[in-house]
């Protein structure tokens, strides 16, 4: 029973993605283009559910929806985008679709081959508990902790000094 | 639940994301399919981080460290991007080809 609604959870999130994704490269509109890229986002946040991991789930509301589309949405009217409809194409959009339409046939092919029949047990009855998250942070990986906050700065201050005008 | 459906999903976005990258003109726009092509690698992590339970939750920290290095890289993008458009005007891909040989 739990089964049948994750599977059903998991095909409509995966369609709403889909589409949503699609949105993205395909809208006239810059500002509809950014606001597709949240219902991908949110998706895949609900997908991080599905998956038993709540704190990505969490993280993922609220430094991807929360802030990079809200600083995307800013670089769109910084740069004067135009905000009605315009073509946002070049005219390699065939040659682009080709491309992707192969990497998506040999990226899955080999995924469903190496992977068959293996499945993922999702019926336990609590989801990874964010303090394990912590634990293992603050031991195993506590180095690339460090050095992800290093680059943070160095990325907070180079973009200061980039778009600094002067 | 099949893994498969994960990856296949990971899969389509990462595609649709590289489409996105081929054929957008606007600057903008390629960082956006660049956050979709970041978020099919999440949704890897943390299937994987599912899929193998014995291994910790290593899989869901890397994809917390993916998310940090995305905000770095969305933060030093745009900054660039408007860079470029304060001098050029233009943020069209197409037409920044001044270092092109």
């Amino acid at each position: 029973m739990a089964a049948l609604a994750q599977e059903i959870l998991f095909w409509a999130l995966a369609v709403m993605m889909g589409i949503a994704a699609i949105g993205v490269v395909t809208s006239r509109n810059v500002v509809h283009a950014a606001l597709y890229l949240v219902g991908t986002l949110m998706g895949a946040a609900a997908l991080y559910i599905l998956l038993l991991a709540e704190f990505v789930a969490w993280v993922q509301v609220l430094v991807y929806v929360g802030a990079i589309v809200v600083l995307m949405l800013f670089g769109l009217m910084l740069t004067r985008a135009p905000i009605g409809r315009a073509n946002f194409d070049n005219d390699q959009r065939l040659m682009s679709a080709l491309t992707a339409l192969a990497v998506f046939g040999v990226t899955s092919y080999i995924m469903v081959r190496a992977f068959e029949g293996q499945t993922i047990d999702l019926t336990r009855e609590t989801g990874t508990l964010t303090s394990s998250i912590g634990e293992v942070i603050f031991s195993t990986y506590v180095l690339p902790f460090e050095v992800v906050s290093v680059l943070l700065l160095a990325a907070l201050v180079g973009a200061v000094v980039i778009a600094r005008r002067d | 639940m099949p893994i498969s459906y994960f990856l296949v999903l990971s899969a389509l976005l990462f595609s649709v994301g590289i489409y996105g990258v081929l054929a957008r003109q606007n600057a903008v726009l390629v960082l956006l399919s660049i956050e979709l092509m970041l978020n099919a690698a999440n949704i890897n992590l943390v299937a994987f981080s599912a899929f193998l339970q014995e291994a910790g939750v290593a899989g869901q920290v890397f994809a917390l460290f993916v998310i940090a290095v995305a905000a770095a890289e969305v933060g030093i993008g745009l900054a660039i991007v408007i860079l470029i458009f304060r001098n050029r005007q233009s943020v069209d891909v197409d037409e920044m080809s001044l270092m092109k040989w």
